[in-house]
């Protein structure tokens, strides 16, 4: 590894420190960490926006025109009309012409609007609900092989996901009181719920901790890089770097401790 | 009027896009094609509404003087930064030390220019007048003489600069991912101070949770048992749960979206 | 009672310490989880071991930093996996930061496919990999939906070009691949509401397999589609990825992260179980003050 690429590694393991140094208070360290990725994700996304979508999708097409006549002399001069609709979108910030910005905006809720009534229909109501009331396997209704109540593919399971799935879209309708039988149905829906969201909390925990896990793996990595001395491009600015970042987080955790000590005997 | 044409576009083109689902003569599929063509040319321009808005805010408190306002010099910065990374490549084997040159004058000149806008006394306004001029003037030499790299504007090299990945692998990435994962912190805080079996339904979710929880460690007893149950759970309760959000979720699309094309739901056009 | 109570006021920064101190201990600490494998996930290896080479896998990298820990290591495994098999890849990237994410995956696995490597005993050599060739990246266009509905009539439609600019008529691996039907399979890691969009609007208009590579937090919210067909297999967050690296003979930052889990799974059970404990004692004790 560059010595040069290993100075930026060390960049991305102090910004990563910036902003875990939040978790004890917010500091000038996160602020900076934090204004600087919300211009450089925004200036990324300028440049995919123009290389990846304007570039090809209407310079590209109106090429054969001139720009100096505004491109009126294209081939594909029928580009424009979206081109000037999009630009109509930015009236959105006059007061007296925001008006405009509607009619762009029109078309696209309107096409969004319609492209979603038949798929949503299909893919998540009639899809679901044919797979609800798929045929119960009673030949193997306590499991495939003898007895397993742990087969997903037994009738029994298949019997607890109709049932369970039911009763949940009933809990789900409250133009009608839950009360009585359609309140009972309604309760073991909420339990069936309650259950899928649990397991949702455990993948969520799985997720939020494989976060940091790859933080760490980062940090480490870095570690390993500072002292791999088998790198050809290998010198002691390595370890100069390391340490250098070492000594200043351990600095500003002594210099935040000390502060605190001071303002506590200070109000004490 | 200003309200009634665009309730008529968007019931024109809901109704459209409904019934093309069903027709698949050439015609139809020929307007479909043309529209979904459109609509992302479209929808490029108004994506520039949220740069442009990001770009007003920091330039305005900057000249107000707000708080927090030094640490916008970063975002306008950084924006440029990337910009100018992206519409600028290598023509030789290396970017060179002009390049760095010239985006330090660049960077320079925004600052000055920003700080020109903030300052009010006659003097430092002078001052910051001079100094942008002079960084701008020198940065726009530097680019015009410097040969060993170039501004690519229509072509994508600039999506191949090794300071635009560089940048992205060692500033976005590493910032964006470590932003995330403090959240491992509040769901441990959260699962300590919150997670309270206080009645059946909430002992259910503790259950399952800790289930889903267990599902790879081995050292529990019965661990193949309770890797299986935990499948088990996925597989069959909680498909069970989620199929029933699914079909709500997808019900409530399907009566908002005809809410939006018959003109019942009108939040979206905003005030006037 | 006093103690526990005393534990439920404890400073929220002890708690992230005890964390951090155990999820660097873990990290160091020298083993390996045992993983098993689920069958959502070994669905999509075996479909992907039994395509012929030359065939077609679309794989959309719709993930942003923020879930690159649970979605990179997915995507790094079955990558090297399709191309080790010498199935081709078509890449595309609907979220805002998916094309860096891509740009740095195709780098680092070109790098990677250079060299030398054992899988489940079979030996395969190092290659270069070509891109036209054996895979071609089409980018980023907002608005995924639509993104993904014009790509089932025809890729040019969205994608008049590649990532790096390139015509999509002058890249020989694309001559004859006009829209899904010329691709074996579509697999979408996402880290966001992108899957429902290729659920309804790409799989459900144009019925191509659909896998799903997912982060933990939206796992459980596609077992319906799993159930119902739709989709044919799901890998979910850092334990799906483990697992495909399982399958793969191929360990990598998912294997290595497990251990951690682990022992950070452990440690949260445990402030559950306290929390609990500590809640259950408190209310006792208020019921006693109150009979009193």
């Amino acid at each position: 590894m560059e010595f040069t690429e290993f100075l930026w590694m060390t960049f991305g393991v102090f910004v990563t420190l910036c902003i875990l140094s939040f978790l004890y208070k917010d500091n000038p360290f996160y602020k900076l960490a934090e204004h600087v990725v919300v211009g450089v994700s925004a200036g990324y996304f300028v440049i995919i926006l123009w290389h990846n979508g304007l570039v090809p999708k209407l310079f590209s097409r109106l090429a054969d025109g001139d720009w100096y006549y505004g491109f009126l002399n294209s081939s594909h001069v029928e580009y424009l009309i979206p081109a000037i609709l999009g630009c109509i979108m930015w009236t959105r910030f006059s007061k007296d012409y925001a008006w405009l910005s509607r009619w762009p905006m029109a078309m696209y809720i309107g096409i969004s609007a319609g492209l979603a009534i038949p798929l949503e229909m299909s893919n998540r109501v009639n899809k679901q609900l044919h797979a609800m009331m798929a045929e119960i396997d009673w030949a193997n209704f306590v499991g495939h092989d003898g007895f397993n109540l742990l087969d997903v593919t037994s009738g029994l399971s298949q019997t607890i996901v109709m049932i369970g799935a039911l009763a949940a879209i009933v809990y789900f309708f409250f133009s009608k009181e839950h009360k009585g039988a359609f309140g009972a149905i309604a309760t073991l829906g909420i339990w069936v719920l309650m259950i899928g969201f649990g397991a949702s909390f455990g993948f969520t925990v799985m997720a939020r901790i494989s976060l940091f896990t790859n933080r760490l793996q980062d940090t480490f990595r870095w570690g390993n890089v500072a002292f791999n001395t088998g790198n050809a491009n290998y010198h002691a600015g390595f370890i100069v770097v390391f340490w250098g970042l070492i000594l200043f987080v351990a600095g500003y955790a002594v210099y935040e401790i000390v502060t605190n000590l001071k303002r506590r005997s200070s109000t004490t | 009027m200003r309200r009634q044409i665009p309730f008529a576009l968007v019931f024109i083109f809901g109704i459209f896009m409904v019934f093309q689902y069903f027709v698949p003569h050439e015609t139809s599929e020929w307007a479909y094609e043309f529209l979904l063509d459109w609509i992302i040319v479209i929808g490029i321009f108004a994506l520039a509404l949220g740069i442009w808005s990001l770009f007003k805010v920091s330039v305005e408190k900057i000249k107000l003087g707000k708080e927090g306002a030094k640490y916008s010099y970063l975002t306008l910065v950084g924006l440029y930064l990337m910009v100018a990374f992206g519409f600028t490549q290598q023509t030789g084997g290396s970017l060179g030390f002009g390049y760095f040159v010239w985006i330090v004058l660049c960077s320079a000149c925004i600052v000055a220019l920003m700080r020109l806008r903030a300052v009010s006394d006659s003097g430092a306004k002078r001052m910051w007048g001079m100094v942008s001029l002079v960084t701008l003037v020198a940065a726009v030499l530097v680019a015009i003489f410097d040969d060993a790299w170039a501004f690519f504007l229509y072509t994508p090299e600039g999506l191949q600069n090794s300071m635009f990945r560089t940048f992205f692998d060692y500033v976005m990435m590493p910032i964006l991912a470590t932003m995330f994962s403090l959240l491992a912190f509040y769901i441990a805080s959260a699962a300590y101070r919150a997670f309270r079996a206080r009645n059946v339904l909430a002992s259910l979710l503790l259950i399952a949770a800790l289930l889903v929880m267990s599902r790879f460690n081995p050292f529990i007893p019965g661990a193949e048992y309770v890797a299986k149950a935990s499948n088990w759970l996925m597989n069959v309760p909680n498909l069970a749960a989620q199929r029933a959000i699914v079909i709500g979720i997808g019900l409530g699309i399907v009566a908002t979206a005809l809410k939006v094309i018959l003109g019942i739901e009108r939040g979206y056009m905003g005030k006037g | 009672m006093q103690t526990f109570e005393k534990l439920m006021k404890l400073d929220r920064r002890w708690v992230y310490l005890l964390l951090i101190i155990v999820c660097v201990w873990s990290y160091i600490a020298d083993f390996t989880v045992p993983i098993l494998v689920e069958p959502e996930v070994r669905s999509i290896h075996s479909f992907i071991d039994s395509l012929p080479e030359g065939d077609i896998v679309m794989i959309a990298i719709d993930y942003d930093p923020n879930n690159l820990a649970e979605l990179h290591p997915m995507t790094y495994a079955m990558v090297e996996h399709c191309w080790r098999n010498k199935v081709k890849t078509i890449f595309t990237s609907l979220s805002q930061n998916g094309p860096g994410m891509c740009d740095q995956a195709l780098r680092d696995l070109t790098d990677s496919m250079a060299l030398d490597r054992e899988y489940n005993g079979v030996e395969y050599k190092g290659r270069e990999i070509v891109n036209g060739i054996d895979y071609c990246f089409l980018g980023y266009k907002p608005y995924f939906a639509i993104v993904i509905l014009g790509m089932g009539q025809d890729f040019r439609l969205p994608f008049p070009t590649d990532y790096y600019g390139t015509p999509l008529d002058s890249i020989p691996m694309m001559k004859g691949v006009i829209n899904y039907g010329q691709c074996a399979c579509v697999i979408d890691i996402s880290g966001g509401n992108i899957t429902d969009a290729w659920i309804s609007y790409g799989q459900g208009r144009f019925g191509f397999p659909l896998a799903l590579g997912l982060t933990g937090v939206m796992t459980a919210q596609y077992y319906p589609y799993l159930g119902s067909g739709q989709v044919f297999g799901i890998m979910g967050g850092l334990l799906g990825a483990a697992q495909y690296e399982e399958l793969a003979d191929n360990p990598g930052r998912a294997k290595d992260g497990m251990r951690v889990q682990l022992f950070a799974h452990m440690v949260i059970i445990l402030f559950i179980v306290m929390g609990n404990v500590g809640y259950f004692a408190s209310r006792r004790r208020l019921k006693q003050e109150g009979r009193a």
